[in-house]
């Protein structure tokens, strides 16, 4: 399904989706199977609120990238940190130590003005890939656990709201640049997580018409997690239903024991959730026209090393 | 019969109950359930104020195309789900930029600032933008419902934020913001001159400045910094009104209930959110497990019950075959599906409950509500929900 896309050989992937689907651990998914392949990655966590080193067993980690696992490197978004480097790197204005009062200052205008907290935030994403394109970052690819969707667009398109906005000054040199990375599809994609439920669908729709109408970005895949087996068959479904009259639950009550019950209840619930999401995944199916890759439900309610190893597998068999 | 925990002592004692958690819970559900139970339970004016309702559930509640504006819920819904109404529901969902337009109508000194605020280009991306914008406005929009002494009871659905306390903080930090040396200093120029021109020669020996405009053009700025000189005539209302709001939400009148599913993300957020409630002493009334598996998958009797029906599988097929199921390969299948099935879920259901039991120390009353087979999608499905939260027994 992905073969025209090959995510993997991009040199800068962003993976957004809402709140709760998992997009973190979809994120160190990619980073940890793109490894597997011998590339060096970097993971950039946006929202440090999703602590992406927990996702390698590793402590947290700040704006300075640390590598978690071989051949995977964490950085942790920080605006003041990146203004301070945008700073020091661009107009060659020295700051030493905490920036105080410039980052107040900076603080101020920032939140006042459209797209600079933004330009921050994408800006570093971008300067980290084209130093990897020019051989001075380590990097083979730049994997972001992006914001969630209502976001992630107003970050992504930062430099042309910049653009419009700011008629001279360096600012607005600085952004071409950006520009050109994110629209080039040989370098970037963005990859939207979802799970197949009621909300998040309707907030991947959204996202993937906004995304085409304001940005050039590639959208190369929705993932899908959490997908449940199917369990019966139609046909088999029917079966199941005659297990519940009277007559049969009394032969299994013989034979399993009264909470019996219970088995049957537990697969009551199965079949609905699945049978709910299928409803939620047509829809998706129907109003998108982007390639889908499925994640399995891995019936495990924990995370780590070990999760993480097992999204990857699953995301291996899906690209 | 031991006594079902319930929400129902916290409706009847409160006058707000603010509803947080992570993105993707159920909030909104659980916020609208809730509701249905204050009308229902201990009756007079309920409103639920929410953000983002999922469309069928704003429709299941006759509430399709809802504003600013509340609205009643008709009656005859919850009747026809089964709940009967000793009060009224009402229901009101935030806009955020008819709030913003109000609260500068409310606040400027005059009509012709307010408007020169409403007109300037910058004014809907600041205040789409505006620390946590959404966030003040619904402390601010749920101080005015409250003053109004309208309803009796009030259910906020917090709005989705990075962090899910910014809203707490939200007035405040608005009127730190207002009141900052920063804001005075940089506006400065533009009020003493009261001209646009003059300010790039008084403000350019500034360092701060010379950076800004080598980073952002000259022009940029001071378009900026004249939006803020109207905007800071309006703080005088702004840091009286987060002040209000502030003493507001450390009422006794006001409790929080936080919702979460037993998810590890959710989870840690949902503690994080528990101990910050606790240090700021707000007062923690319910903490809600949303989308929780059935107990019985964690009973060791049901567990042998699988085992029994995967390792017999082709015996108990054909015992069956006598009350009339045919097939028997296919019903052994069947059976062994069903009994893996257990085993996914019950691995499920266990870790769930592992980790319910840790947050047992947070709140004094700790509520599952049931994973549903499917949406919630009309009354009678939020009555399900309902009911779970007064402790009912089905």
């Amino acid at each position: 399904m992905y073969e025209h896309l090959s995510v993997l050989d991009r040199r800068l992937l962003i993976v957004t989706g809402k709140g709760g689907v998992g997009k973190t651990t979809v994120a160190a998914g990619l980073a940890e199977l793109a490894a597997r392949h011998g590339k060096r990655v970097l993971l950039i966590a946006v929202d440090a609120a999703g602590d992406i080193a927990r996702c390698f067993e590793h402590d947290p980690v700040g704006f300075a990238p640390q590598e978690v696992a071989p051949g995977i490197s964490v950085l942790t978004m920080n605006t003041e940190d990146s203004l301070r480097e945008y700073l020091r790197l661009n107009l060659k204005v020295p700051v030493f130590g905490r920036i105080g009062p410039v980052a107040q200052a900076f603080d101020f205008i920032a939140t006042a003005a459209p797209g600079v907290k933004e330009i921050l935030t994408t800006g570093k994403i971008c300067w980290e890939v084209r130093q990897s394109l020019r051989g001075e970052a380590p990097w083979d690819l730049v994997i972001v656990d992006a914001s969630a969707t209502g976001h992630v667009i107003a970050q992504l398109d930062a430099p042309r709201v910049l653009e419009e906005l700011i008629t001279v000054g360096p600012v607005r040199e600085q952004t071409r640049w950006m520009l050109d990375l994110l629209d080039d599809p040989a370098v970037t994609a963005m990859l939207v997580v979802t799970t197949a439920e009621e909300m998040p669908v309707q907030e991947t729709i959204q996202l993937i018409a906004e995304a085409s109408e304001r940005l050039d970005v590639d959208i190369a895949g929705v993932i899908v997690n959490r997908v449940l087996p199917e369990l019966l068959t139609r046909a088999d479904e029917l079966t199941f239903a005659s297990l519940q009259e009277p007559a049969s639950l009394d032969v299994l009550i013989a034979e399993a024991g009264v909470e019996v019950g219970g088995v049957l209840t537990a697969a009551r619930l199965a079949i609905d959730l699945r049978r709910s999401r299928a409803t939620h995944l047509h829809e998706l199916q129907d109003a998108i026209d982007v390639p889908m890759a499925y994640l399995p439900e891995l019936f495990l309610r924990a995370e780590g090393r070990r999760v993480t190893r097992r999204i990857a597998d699953a995301l291996e068999d899906e690209l | 019969m031991s006594e079902q925990p319930s929400i129902g002592p916290l409706l009847a004692s409160k006058e707000i109950l603010i509803v947080c958690g992570s993105g993707g819970v159920g909030k909104t559900s659980i916020s609208a359930a809730a509701a249905l139970g204050a009308a229902s339970r201990v009756g007079g004016k309920v409103l639920v104020l929410t953000i983002d309702p999922a469309r069928r559930l704003a429709d299941a509640l006759g509430l399709e195309g809802i504003g600013n504006v509340e609205r009643r819920v008709p009656d005859e819904l919850a009747k026809a789900a089964g709940i009967e109404l000793r009060g009224e529901l009402w229901a009101a969902m935030l806009d955020t930029k008819q709030s913003w337009d109000a609260l500068v109508l409310r606040h400027a000194p005059d009509r012709e600032t307010a408007n020169r605020i409403l007109e300037n280009p910058l004014y809907d991306n600041i205040t789409a933008r505006f620390i946590q914008s959404h966030d003040y406005i619904a402390m601010e929009r749920l101080f005015d419902l409250h003053a109004s002494g309208v309803y009796d009871c009030i259910i906020v659905d917090t709005p989705p934020s990075r962090n899910a306390l910014d809203f707490l903080d939200a007035p405040g930090r608005m009127a730190d913001f207002f009141g900052g040396r920063l804001l005075r200093w940089l506006t400065l120029p533009y009020r003493a001159t009261g001209t646009r021109g003059a300010r790039v020669f008084s403000l350019a020996s500034k360092p701060f400045t010379q950076i800004a405009d080598r980073m952002l053009g000259g022009q940029f700025l001071s378009d900026i910094a004249e939006f803020f000189v109207n905007f800071q005539s309006m703080y005088d209302g702004f840091v009286t009104r987060a002040k209000e709001v502030e003493r507001l939400l450390h009422d006794r009148r006001t409790g929080f209930a936080v919702v979460t599913t037993l998810e590890p993300a959710p989870l840690h957020e949902a503690e994080f959110f528990c101990r910050e409630l606790a240090a700021r002493d707000y007062a923690l009334g319910a903490l809600i497990c949303n989308k929780t598996l059935p107990e019985t998958l964690t009973s060791p009797e049901a567990r042998i019950a699988a085992d029994r029906l995967e390792a017999d599988a082709e015996r108990i097929a054909v015992a069956l075959e006598a009350s009339g199921i045919e097939d028997p390969q296919r019903m052994s299948r069947i059976l062994r599906t069903l009994a893996r099935s257990f085993d996914s879920y019950s691995l499920l259901a266990a870790r769930e409950r592992e980790l319910r039991a840790e947050l047992r120390r947070y709140a004094p009353i700790v509520i599952d509500v049931p994973q549903l087979g499917s949406d919630i999608a009309d009354v009678a499905g939020l009555a399900e929900v309902t009911r779970t939260l007064l402790g009912d027994e089905a």
